[in-house]
């Protein structure tokens, strides 16, 4: 006998990425999804962030890593609420160990969440965690294919910010192909080139959040 | 590695219809898998292996129904298959190109005794 099933195969982790969503809905925090290949800098960008907007937002993060903890420590020394997720092996974060550190957040004490992913362009994309945005990081050392050779990444990205700009005389990175294949992709993704190293655009995507988090107040709309 | 947390999944979801249709044993697993969806299906074939044992799962073959990575091109509305990546439309040569398939990853149905 035939059954027909036709459900997708990461429907449980999706159904706990929606409650942590509505958790999050409820306390008024906006989550964002911090993905990137290793090195990009996803903790640099975090931290530039908190330096930038710590006096006006209240921010938190989840440091996901393979195992270490080095990430928190740097987080830490910004004095604010920073919990460590080692996956132990996993090469993402899942729903479910979402789940269980936002159990251990002070959420009333936070406006944004950033949960920095493990470093990996593949299957982060795939599993949802109940954030609201999705940011991507890429890097001009990386190179300018990475849209073609993981489309998947950007198709789910609400942002990018390019970093490392300032290596750009060294490199043959084409940020204006690289935007073109991105928005190919995604036609509606925001393609922020920054150095966290200079500073150079990082006012932009300070803008970028700030503008998020008033949006998500009244909408409360979400991936 | 992420094919282990993807195998419990799809064996989650397969006891799930089994257990309510009443079946004795599940016989064959049908998957649709998007080129896209990022996994190996010997990788899966072998976590299925290890983590359906002593269940009514166990032993059921893993059928995997591939569905290539397709392209439609935004400038002149040509649908392609996208092939080794190349996100080139074979039509009019532009690179503006949205995915419409090859994500995709579920469990199309399941036979059982």
């Amino acid at each position: 006998m035939e059954i027909k099933v036709l459900k997708d195969i990461l429907s449980a982790n999706d159904r706990i990425a929606h409650e942590n969503q509505k958790l999050l809905d409820s306390k008024g925090v906006l989550a964002i999804n911090v993905m990137a290949s290793p090195g990009a800098g996803k903790t640099s960008v975090i931290l530039q962030t908190i330096a930038g907007l710590k006096d006006i937002i209240r921010i938190g993060v989840i440091e996901g890593d393979v195992s270490s903890s080095i990430d928190t420590e740097r987080i830490a020394k910004e004095n604010v609420p920073v919990l460590q997720i080692n996956t132990g092996g996993e090469c993402h974060l899942d729903a479910n160990m979402v789940k269980r550190a936002l159990r251990d957040m002070p959420l009333d004490d936070i406006d944004i969440l950033f949960i920095e992913n493990i470093g990996n362009l593949i299957c982060t994309a795939e599993f949802k965690i109940g954030t609201h945005k999705n940011l991507v990081i890429a890097s001009v050392p990386e190179g300018d294919d990475k849209p073609l050779k993981y489309p998947l990444m950007f198709t789910v990205a609400d942002i990018i910010l390019v970093n490392k700009i300032d290596l750009l005389p060294y490199s043959k990175f084409d940020i204006k192909a690289y935007e073109r294949s991105v928005k190919g992709l995604n036609e509606n993704v925001e393609v922020i080139p920054v150095s966290c190293a200079t500073g150079k655009g990082i006012q932009r995507w300070l803008k970028w959040v700030t503008d998020s988090k008033d949006n998500i107040d009244t909408e409360g709309s979400a991936k | 590695m992420h094919e282990l947390a993807i195998t419990q999944g799809l064996i989650d979801l397969v006891l799930e219809h089994a257990g309510k249709s009443g079946a004795k044993k599940v016989l064959r697993v049908n998957v649709v898998a998007g080129e896209l969806s990022g996994f190996v299906d010997e990788c899966m074939q072998f976590y299925y292996e290890q983590l359906s044992k002593g269940t009514i799962a166990e032993d059921a073959r893993l059928s995997f129904k591939r569905v290539p990575t397709q392209g439609r091109c935004r400038d002149c509305r040509n649908e392609f298959i996208v092939k080794d990546m190349d996100w080139i439309c074979p039509e009019c040569k532009g690179n503006n190109i949205q995915l419409v398939k090859g994500t995709e990853l579920f469990v199309e149905s399941i036979e059982v005794d």
